[in-house]
């Protein structure tokens, strides 16, 4: 007997777009055991499993919906923990229509299986019902001691592996809380910081020592950390430096780096400004210069924080956008105008140091670049003014040089990214592993953390050929 | 958590602290700064280090109640807690052993004068100090540069003091009459450092300031204190805060400064109104 596969996915519950342009609380509202039930009754678990090989870590997807068809979400998540220790992190922000559901056989003739809402589903399911936290462990030097640098996903990864494999680990950041990106850059409506908390609770739990407020580097070398005892280093400090276009204008007030605006709005909680000290100043009309996540959660908190026109202004057109499908159709949905194959020049003042509006140039697309894309050209005399008071800078960040630049001798890329051996993390300096967006430039969470993951086994091997040779 | 282990009331509404951080005392170094918050809601601010000693783990910091935060530590006392800080942070100044220096603290600024002064004066060079308040009232850390000074001149505003009028005529009398030297350092409001870099121009004495930008992480990561030095945009926390005064566009930092000038109001305000009985003498 064969049943009729719908082609169509079930889409996840959200909050309607008037009501959440209003509020910071979770645009998704995530399945409910029944709609997680009927989605992964639609997965035809192909032995070949396609979706397995597009997933950046090789979780074993047909497995974990198998048992979310059969009611067993507690098992499920298991078996996604397997691969993936932040299931319920990259369930809401993982590229899936670039990775696993990109190619899921169901894509061929419909809408492929929503593994990235199944996967969130397992996740959040087990945060509620799972076992609570095992007992604190203390954590035992006997194998070794590794300090991690940076506490984002790559750092957290790395420091639950090592947890995991018996060493004991020091997660130094530089910022007053932990989560990286995570934390400071990806808004509470997309990824709620409870679940970044979580997760930190679970690494502690594993006996990792977390130790805030260090920037390596400046308030303790790498040097010193090795004289401390420390066996291996792993450098996990991301990609966090804004660049800006080098437009006039761009220091006026009123334009931000998108870091600036996220930071302040995330990390230091200014949309509860004045409960909270940090200030932030959106005007009425914003302009987001960028394509991807980092300029779609921009636009969307200008939104939340009372702007009442927001556009996204992206040089390349819509399918070259970098950000994930879902957020870009979320955008839309709350009323975010996407003005493509735009660029700005310039950025007009007011006669008092703020901005008054951004002229633009219409661009169009040539020929392929080198990143594969079509590269966008100005077309001449056709500038504009957009009408607008704020400008938020979301166009990339390099590698953050402050740490790195007081190793000597290590090896740097082009961009100033770290250069490290893909399946083990290894740097060209002995005991110095690195992996995330500092080698990569600005990437994904899922790439962050099986880096992560991967060094630290990197690191095992590491330290027990050191110690073997040295008995 | 960092904890105050000494407080004192230099003038009214400057304070200074000395806070139990070893580990930022260990490598700290004169023109570098830490970047504090006080509390769970707390914005993040920074603050030149006015001295550091590694022996004692004892950080001293010196600032003026101007806003909400700073109001807010200046209530905090002897046994109270920061919660965090870090640091130390930007890039330290080079300080190696000149003929002749001049020193030029304008109000709080004398503060993180004073550990450049001192390393000046230690390794034997000539150190000229000018030191401007507002009032006598308000002139800081008279004793200290007196001790890591040869020679020392004071201005007020009204005349309680010293000079009156700006410090900053001090400083064209003194380059007028010469010997001039090899470099001025001067630190202080925007206003001061602008005509400080103006005068010094003239003479074509090389000029130092030390930037107080608006600033979030302090780690290069947010361009929040971005200031544009010879054409170009710099980040102070991470190439500064000292730069070349004649290459700053004083005139955009200074509008820089107000960005928030509104909500800083606001978060004042509101905090006065509900700060209850006042602690500060
Ligand atoms: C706004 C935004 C939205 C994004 N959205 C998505 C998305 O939807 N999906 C997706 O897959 N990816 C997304 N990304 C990209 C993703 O977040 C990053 O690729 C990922 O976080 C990189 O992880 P990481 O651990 O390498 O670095 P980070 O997350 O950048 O963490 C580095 C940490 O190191 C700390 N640090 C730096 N220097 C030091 C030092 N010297 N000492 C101590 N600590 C230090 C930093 O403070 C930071 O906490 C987004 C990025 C941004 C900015
Ligand atoms: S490719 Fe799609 S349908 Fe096939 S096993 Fe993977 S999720 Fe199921
Ligand atoms: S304060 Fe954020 S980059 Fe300088």
């Amino acid at each position: 007997m064969s049943v009729k596969i719908s082609k169509e996915k079930h889409e996840m519950p959200k909050q309607p777009a008037d009501t959440r342009i209003k509020n910071f609380e979770e645009v998704a509202l995530g399945y409910t055991p029944e709609l997680a039930m009927a989605e992964a009754a639609r997965c035809i678990q192909c032995p070949k499993k396609p979706c397995v090989a597009g997933c950046p870590v090789g979780i074993d997807i047909p497995e974990f919906i198998k048992l979310v068809a059969k009611g067993d979400f507690l098992g499920a998540a298991k078996k996604i923990k397997e691969k993936n220790s932040l299931p319920a992190m990259c369930g809401r922000v993982c590229p899936q229509e670039s990775q696993c559901e990109a190619v899921c056989t169901l894509g061929k003739r419909g809408e492929p299986v929503a593994i990235g809402a199944l996967e969130r589903f397992c996740a959040d399911y087990e945060r509620i019902h799972g076992e609570p936290l095992a007992e604190m462990k203390t954590s035992d030097s006997s194998s070794g001691m590794v300090a991690v640098v940076g506490s984002g996903p790559a750092g957290l990864s790395c420091a639950s592996e090592l947890a995991k494999l018996g060493y004991r680990v020091v997660l130094f950041e530089s910022l007053h809380a932990t989560g990286g990106v995570l934390r400071y850059g990806i808004p509470e409506f997309r990824l709620p910081k409870s679940i970044v908390d979580k997760e930190v609770e679970y690494i502690k739990s594993q006996g990792v020592e977390i130790r805030l407020n260090v920037l390596v580097g400046t308030t303790v070398t790498v040097d010193e950390l090795f004289e401390q005892g420390f066996d291996a280093v792993f450098l996990g400090t991301g990609a966090g430096l804004p660049y800006f276009l080098g437009i006039p204008g761009e220091n006026l007030n009123g334009v931000y780096s998108a870091n600036e605006f996220l930071t302040r709005a995330n990390l230091m909680k200014a949309y509860l400004f004045p409960e909270y000290d940090t200030p932030i100043w959106v005007g009425k009309r914003v302009a987001v210069i960028g394509g991807g996540n980092v300029a779609m959660d921009s636009a969307r908190t200008a939104l939340r924080l009372g702007a009442d026109e927001v556009t996204v202004v992206y040089r390349r057109s819509r399918t070259e956008m970098p950000a994930r499908l879902e957020e870009i159709e979320n955008a839309e949905e709350e009323g975010i105008k996407l003005m493509l194959l735009r660029n700005p020049v310039r950025i007009l003042e007011d006669g008092e140091g703020w901005v008054k509006g951004m002229e633009c140039i219409k661009m169009e697309l040539g020929k392929p670049d080198d990143s594969g894309r079509r590269r966008p050209i100005p077309i001449p005399d056709s500038e504009f003014i957009l009408d607008v008071d704020t400008v938020i800078s979301a166009v990339g960040t390099n590698p953050n040089p402050l740490l790195i630049r007081t190793i000597s001798g290590l090896a740097l890329g082009r961009r100033g990214n770290v250069i490290a051996d893909e399946q083990t993390g290894k740097t060209n300096i002995p005991g110095i592993f690195a992996g995330g967006d500092i080698v990569t430039g600005s990437a994904t969470v899922i790439a962050a953390m099986g880096a992560g993951k991967l060094a630290a086994h990197g690191i095992d091997e590491y330290i027990r050929r050191k110690n073997g040779r040295g008995m | 958590m960092y904890r105050i282990l000494e407080k004192e009331v230099l003038a009214p509404k400057i304070k200074l602290i000395k806070v139990d951080a070893p580990e930022i005392c260990a490598g700290a170094r004169p023109g570098q700064f830490v970047v504090f918050r006080i509390h769970e809601k707390g914005e993040r601010i920074p603050l030149t280090i006015a001295d550091s000693d590694p022996k004692s783990g004892l950080l001293t910091l010196v600032f003026q109640e101007v806003g909400k935060s700073t109001t807010e530590l200046g209530m905090l006392n002897k046994g109270d807690t920061i919660q965090d800080m870090v640091g130390p942070l930007g890039t330290p100044r080079d300080i190696e052993k000149l003929d002749y220096v001049i020193c030029v603290g304008g109000g709080v600024g004398v503060a993180p004068i004073y550990p450049e002064a001192k390393a000046y004066y230690r390794l034997g060079t000539r150190v000229v100090s000018l030191i401007g308040a507002q009032t006598k009232e308000m002139l800081i850390f008279k004793n200290r540069m007196e001790q890591v000074s040869d020679e020392i001149y004071f201005s007020t505003d009204d005349g309680s003091f010293g000079h009156k009028g700006f410090i900053t005529e001090v400083l064209d009398d003194l380059l007028e009459k010469g010997p001039h030297p090899d470099e001025v350092i001067a630190i202080g409001p925007l206003l001061m450092m602008r005509e400080a870099s103006k005068v010094t121009a003239k003479y074509g004495v090389k000029t130092v300031v030390s930037l107080n930008t608006i600033m979030v992480d302090g780690t290069g990561m947010c361009g929040s204190c971005r200031v544009t030095v010879d054409s170009e945009v710099k980040f102070s926390c991470v190439e500064g805060p000292a730069f070349d005064g004649h290459k700053v566009d004083f005139d955009e930092l200074i509008a820089r400064q107000n960005r928030f000038l509104a909500e800083e109001r606001l978060a004042m305000d509101r905090y006065l109104a509900g700060a209850g009985g006042c602690k500060c003498q």
